[in-house]
């Protein structure tokens, strides 16, 4: 078991290291269309960064040479200087947010299944009854509405009518509470509806019927027994809501003028960064690898049917 | 005793045969159709969604305001964040001597056309263009059309008016075609990719399989919108953007198809797992042993198979293309103003709440028509598929 896990995280490792050298490759030849190479920058860059640049990119050899040593810095986790922030490099840039985006990303991700789970659950119980009916619908509605017209919505309603929470910024633990949940708001819609379906599925079995022959009380069958089997398919759901919240996270932390890696990478695409931009894309590309690892692994601990590797 | 039943000799095989004829059985299609009809979420979104793309198409036809004239002037001049009102308006343009209607404007420009002299160059813009951006030729008639049947009148600002004194329901409808045609043909793009790709891997199978979804794999696991965004911002910068300009290739055209080139991975998935299924089935062999090439059995005989399943996945894809373009503008990076889009608006209300005042409208309205879209779009998608497809119904 413990030998098949390590080849199996092994063999995940190399193909997330396949799929960033993809990603970083399309990305340095991207860089490179631009006609006289990614220095050729608008008038406003001073001398010193591009002199800066100029050396430390190798601009002056022939292109696969190129390629080579900055795949090789890249792999080292330097992702060279900014373009526009002068004396800063991508590696500190993203750095500082980083410690942003993880708080609202693991808050969302907390808040997303604390409120799918049990609705989910709630729905299921009362199968067919006007709960589950609300329930349904509410979730149908939080997986249409899209993050930053709920974001806005939230800001009106929050700040203006009812002032309970900050209009943005960062510091307080006041400050995250809107940003996450408008992050985590289609996220638990979907789990809701996943759980909902997987706990009718298990509901339906013979030792659920066994527990409730015992005589177990019916909220003890339904968190003890049912909701073990039912959390498979929302596990499984774990990694494509990483990549959401990720993506989610760029407009947020726009509209809540949070001072994340998301609004980083935005600012360094509309100013035109592309260092900023390329190291946030591998960045981006790097914990996406890594979560879905982390689920797939917690997939096989969790259900010891599922054989690894398939 | 036991008698045989007498057949009624008037009543011929003849007859018989009309009758049975009569009694036609129900096709697949037309069952899914009524089981469609029945759906009542899924039909509602279905109408709702045919009134909306009527409206987009045609939106020049409607008496509405210009959805770039701005009203920055003084007085009644003035028109910045009005709320909703009831109070119909005028279409009107800047002349030389203050504003004036917009017919006055056109027939004066006919005027200067009929009295210069042929071959030479007249320096002034004609008035559709300096209300309407990028017009195509039938949207040209069409607001001719609207000029004769509603004269200079235009509707209430129902929906308000925004920071620059734009009307909010024009905008709106402008941009309802603009994020409509995002959907549909970055999603025809990704259709097409992505059956042509699973049907050629699942068709083959073997090793041109193993390779085909391995490469697939490996592209769904890298977060393409981070990608895109890279891209697009190569692509922004002024000397690119020139020389595709050259090429005539506009930026709106390389957005499509870099949204429907990232999101035909499902669709290459599905497919190919429904041609598996269908591959080794009796009417393909026939096929074969009629003679039937490689490219005549996947067009004519496999992909009419895979059209229910393909509409279904299509119904669910469509809404999270429209929400990547809503996105990508919300961030500044899809459509460039002054064409609009459902992001750009939904931007615009979000740079417009300030401590002091909220201007409802500017969030509001936006927000719903995209919510509103994109819920029905879902409700239809799930109508689609347990129409076409009972087995795949959830609880």
């Amino acid at each position: 078991m413990l030998r098949t896990l390590t080849w199996f995280v092994v063999q995940r490792v190399l193909w997330s290291c396949a799929t960033l050298w993809l990603v970083f490759t399309a990305t340095f030849f991207l860089m490179r269309l631009v006609p006289g190479g990614p220095f050729q920058l608008d008038r406003n860059v001073s001398p010193e960064i591009r002199r800066n640049l100029i050396a430390r990119f190798r601009m002056d050899l022939p292109l696969p040479q190129q390629y080579w040593e900055h795949l090789f810095r890249t792999a080292r986790g330097d992702l060279g200087p900014s373009f526009t922030i002068a004396d800063y490099s991508v590696n500190e840039i993203l750095g500082q947010g980083f410690v942003v985006s993880s708080a609202l990303g693991v808050f969302a991700l907390l808040g997303a299944l604390g409120l799918g789970v049990p609705a989910g659950v709630l729905s299921a119980a009362y199968r067919g009854r006007s709960v589950d009916r609300w329930v349904m619908l509410l979730a149908t509605l939080g997986i249409a509405v899209p993050n930053f017209v709920l974001a806005s919505l939230c800001i009106l309603v929050f700040v203006f009518v009812v002032p309970v929470f900050p209009a943005g910024g960062w510091g307080t633990w006041r400050q995250l509470v809107l940003p996450s949940a408008c992050l985590a708001a289609p996220f638990a819609a979907y789990i809701a509806r996943l759980t909902r379906t997987g706990m009718l599925e298990v509901l339906g079995q013979d030792y659920i019927r066994l527990a409730r022959a015992k005589g177990l009380r019916s909220s003890a069958i339904l968190v003890r027994h049912a909701l073990r089997g039912a959390m498979l398919p929302v596990v499984s759901y774990l990694g494509p809501t990483t990549a959401g919240i990720l993506t989610g996270s760029l407009v947020l932390e726009k509209v809540f003028a949070l001072p994340g890696m998301g609004s980083h990478f935005v600012d360094a695409a509309l100013q035109r960064d592309f260092t900023l931009a390329m190291g946030a894309v591998l960045v981006y590309t790097l914990l996406l690898s890594v979560m879905m690892l982390i689920v797939d692994i917690s997939y096989v601990l969790l259900d010891p049917r599922v054989k690894i590797g398939e | 005793m036991w008698e045989l039943p007498r057949i009624d000799e008037t009543k011929s095989y003849g007859h018989m045969l009309a009758e049975a004829r009569a009694m036609r059985g129900t096709s697949l299609s037309r069952d899914a159709w009524t089981r469609l009809r029945r759906n009542r979420a899924a039909w509602i979104s279905a109408m709702f969604l045919l009134c909306l793309s009527v409206l987009a198409v045609l939106t020049p036809l409607l008496p509405l305001d210009s959805p770039q004239r701005q009203y920055l002037g003084s007085g009644a001049a003035n028109r910045q964040l009005l709320p909703p009102s009831w109070k119909g308006g005028r279409i009107e343009i800047d002349g030389p001597g203050g504003t004036i209607p917009l017919s006055v404007a056109l027939r004066r420009y006919d005027e200067l056309l009929r009295h210069s002299t042929v071959g030479a160059k007249v320096e002034v813009m004609h008035p559709f263009l300096r209300l309407w951006h990028d017009l195509r030729p039938v949207d040209y008639v069409l607001v001719r059309c609207r000029l004769r049947c509603f004269g200079d009148w235009c509707l209430p600002s129902w929906c308000g008016t925004d920071q620059l004194g734009r009307d909010v329901l024009s905008r709106l409808l402008w941009g309802t075609r603009v994020s409509l045609s995002v959907g549909a043909i970055a999603g025809c793009v990704s259709l097409v990719i992505g059956v042509f790709y699973g049907a050629i891997a699942g068709y083959f199978g073997g090793f041109v399989d193993a390779m085909m979804m391995r490469f697939v794999d490996v592209l769904s696991s890298i977060p393409f919108i981070f990608v895109v965004i890279f891209a697009i911002t190569v692509l922004g910068k002024e000397e690119i953007r020139a020389e595709l300009q050259r090429h005539g290739i506009e930026r709106i055209a390389i957005f499509y198809l870099l949204i429907g080139a990232i999101y035909w991975l499902t669709m290459a998935r599905v497919v190919r797992g429904q041609v598996i299924s269908l591959r080794n089935e009796p009417f393909v062999e026939a096929a074969r042993v009629l003679g039937a090439g490689h490219v005549r059995i996947i067009l004519f005989h496999l992909l009419p198979n895979l059209i229910s399943i393909v509409i279904v996945y299509l119904t669910l894809m469509i809404p999270s293309i429209i929400l990547f373009e809503a996105f990508l503008s919300f961030l500044g990076l899809g459509v460039e103003p002054p064409n609009v889009s459902w992001g750009i608006l939904a931007n615009d209300g979000i740079q417009a709440i300030t401590p002091l005042r909220s201007y409802w409208w500017l969030v509001f309205f936006p927000g719903l028509t995209l919510s509103m879209t994109l819920l029905a779009l879902n409700f239809l998608g799930d109508g689609l598929r347990d129409a076409l497809d009972p087995r795949l119904r959830q609880h």
